[in-house]
């Protein structure tokens, strides 16, 4: 198992904050709205340096989609700001009609997603973000997993023409990426190579899975690690390469497991290369207040939990 | 002027008679709305409008039109058809399987004159409002024009935009009201009651202007005239009382007429009452 530490934890959050600074430097066109949190949404530098190039649009979020789709139409590049559940769920058909069906070049940027949002609770805890934007024809969905890849996809996105939904977090967790990474919209990162089973993993999921690997080398297990950060499109080539060598599959991600990156892969091998397959997800349930490491350990997205789907899928496969 | 008021009534005349066929010929769409805002479409885009039929999604130096209220699609085609946006044969595919002219407007299918979806109501003020800071951004001084439906009012984003933009002086914008009264279940005062729209939008810091729809003289010299109010820091609204299916006269001020299509014999009927001006699609 390849060795990964950390000198920091960090928030993905801030990560987009940072790359929205650098995106709003080196193009003129990146413009911002947030809907009152420009705090949790860490825009505060790109505020500073570029002021006329935000808007703040107060609690209104259907508005702020609407402004963005039509800001796209004078070349403008618009990353809209809330929490992933005010991004998506509230302004649906906003997102459906003015940016995904009109093909508007707008960054959907949503934080606080999943259950490590924490205290606020199931109403701000959205666990079907992914389903929703990944159904929407042409939307581009991506979950980073870390401080640097966030920053790296924030600003790759900014050279992407076309909708993207740009998913990521609250709590600090470990900086284990390359600071100086090319953020590849669509291409699969190997985190580690093995032969006995493949763990996929998406946002904060992906250092647990990296834990849940060591563990299980201890087993005797040797697990291939994918870092899917872009849900839509999938890296079909990677999952399918990875999953011919291993046999089975454990999808791990911060969501339902209705709609999630384990339907996706799921509905890939099912056509292409039908593999046994476990899913850490949560099971069709809202969350609940508490801090996010209680959360990550009541709904099962532990890296014991993926330990075990692991034992599992293993067994079911065949001899 | 660009035209008389003349010239331009027989532009609506004409635009009036493809709204009817357009619809008949689909038996489907919604010729009531659509009869009502030909008069303004027509001033809009013959007389107001600074804008080149050579289509770019940009429009950089253009005025911007955006229809919220889609649904009145079939007056929108006309009208870019006859402006010279394509050619007015293209109306015969109104609706049907692989045309441009989707029921209600979309940039999908690349139809000049489009630059966003509408359909599902009440997001076209924002939407406009977001054409408008961006303009502003890139320095360009042209206006924004929206139509917006009366019962798309009761959408509450409408109001979401309608609290920012006088806030965020967003003032090269001009919003026209489609008035006539009518939603699908019945008169807008009966299933959700707009009340006094010109106190509620001043409440919220527009300048309104009141202009008859469907008097050309009138509707010219109000979208002028609103012009002339642009850039004071204030954006304009403009109550622009219609008659829905004005033009035909057993369609007039009937909901009924929201979103069916005319008979053989109806479409006579409403033909015969249409001079046919700059030729049939």
């Amino acid at each position: 198992m390849k060795k990964y530490t950390y000198t920091e934890k960090k928030d993905t959050r801030s990560g987009f904050g940072a790359g929205l600074h650098e995106a709003g430097k080196k193009n003129e066109n990146v413009v911002a709205l947030c809907a009152d949190l420009v705090g949790s949404l860490k825009m505060d530098a790109f505020i500073k340096d570029f002021p006329e190039r935000f808007t703040q649009v107060g609690i209104a979020e259907a508005n702020m989609i609407g402004i963005a789709a039509g800001m796209t139409i004078n070349g403008k590049i618009p990353f809209t700001g809330t929490f992933a559940n005010f991004s998506t769920g509230r302004v649906y058909d906003q997102i459906r009609q003015s940016v995904a069906y009109s093909n508007k070049n707008v960054k959907i940027c949503a934080s606080h997603a999943g259950l490590t949002l924490g205290e606020d609770g199931a109403t701000h805890q959205i666990l079907e973000d992914i389903g929703l934007m990944k159904m929407l024809p042409g939307m581009v969905v991506i979950n980073p997993c870390d401080y640097n890849q966030t920053k790296a996809a924030t600003m790759a996105i900014a050279e992407y023409e076309g909708p993207v939904y740009l998913r990521f977090g609250r709590p600090v967790i470990p900086v284990f990426t390359d600071p100086d990474q090319k953020f590849e919209i669509g291409k699969a990162w190997m985190v580690n190579e093995g032969t006995d089973v493949t763990i996929i993993a998406t946002g904060h999921m992906v250092w647990k899975a990296i834990e849940a690997g060591e563990q299980l080398a201890e087993l005797g297990i040797d697990a291939e690690i994918i870092n899917i950060h872009t849900i839509k499109p999938l890296d079909d080539e990677a999952i399918l390469k990875s999953v011919k060598k291993t046999g089975c599959v454990v999808t791990c991600e911060e969501h339902n497991k209705f709609g999630g990156l384990g339907e996706s892969v799921a509905r890939l091998l099912t056509t292409e290369l039908p593999t046994p397959q476990e899913f850490v997800a949560t099971n069709d349930t809202f969350g609940e207040s508490g801090t996010p490491d209680q959360l990550m350990s009541k709904y099962g997205l532990d890296a014991v939990n993926i330990v075990e789907a692991v034992k599992k899928v293993i067994g079911r496969k065949k001899a | 002027m660009k035209h008389t008021i003349k010239e331009l009534e027989d532009i609506a005349s004409q635009i009036r008679r493809d709204i009817v066929r357009m619809v008949h010929g689909c038996q489907s769409g919604h010729p009531g709305a659509s009869l009502g805002c030909a008069d303004f479409f027509t001033a809009l885009y013959f007389e107001v409008l600074n804008h080149k039929t050579d289509f770019t999604m940009e429009g950089v130096g253009e005025d911007l039109f955006f229809l919220s209220n889609g649904h009145i699609s079939p007056v929108w085609y006309s009208t870019l058809a006859h402006a010279g946006y394509f050619d007015k044969s293209e109306l015969a595919t109104f609706r049907k399987l692989d045309s441009r002219l989707q029921g209600h407007p979309t940039t999908h299918e690349h139809l000049p004159g489009i630059r966003i979806a509408s359909g599902s109501l009440g997001q076209g003020l924002s939407v406009a409002i977001g054409a408008a800071l961006a303009k502003k951004l890139n320095g360009d001084q042209s206006h924004i024009f929206a139509l917006l439906g009366d019962g798309e009012l009761q959408e509450g984003q409408n109001w979401e935009a309608a609290m920012f933009a006088p806030f965020n002086k967003v003032d090269h914008l001009i919003a026209s009201v489609d008035y006539n009264g009518q939603q699908i279940d019945g008169p807008t005062s009966k299933v959700l009651a707009l009340d006094d729209l010109q106190a509620k939008f001043e409440a919220f810091g527009w300048h309104v202007i009141n202009t008859d729809g469907n008097d050309m003289q009138a509707i010219v010299e109000g979208l002028h005239y609103a012009k002339t109010l642009t850039g004071k820091g204030k954006p304009i609204l403009n109550l622009m009382s219609t008659q829905m299916g004005a033009g035909v006269d057993y369609m007039v001020g009937s909901h009924k007429w929201h979103g069916t299509a005319p008979n053989d014999e109806q479409l006579a009927s409403a033909l015969a009452q249409l001079p046919e001006t700059l030729g049939d699609y």
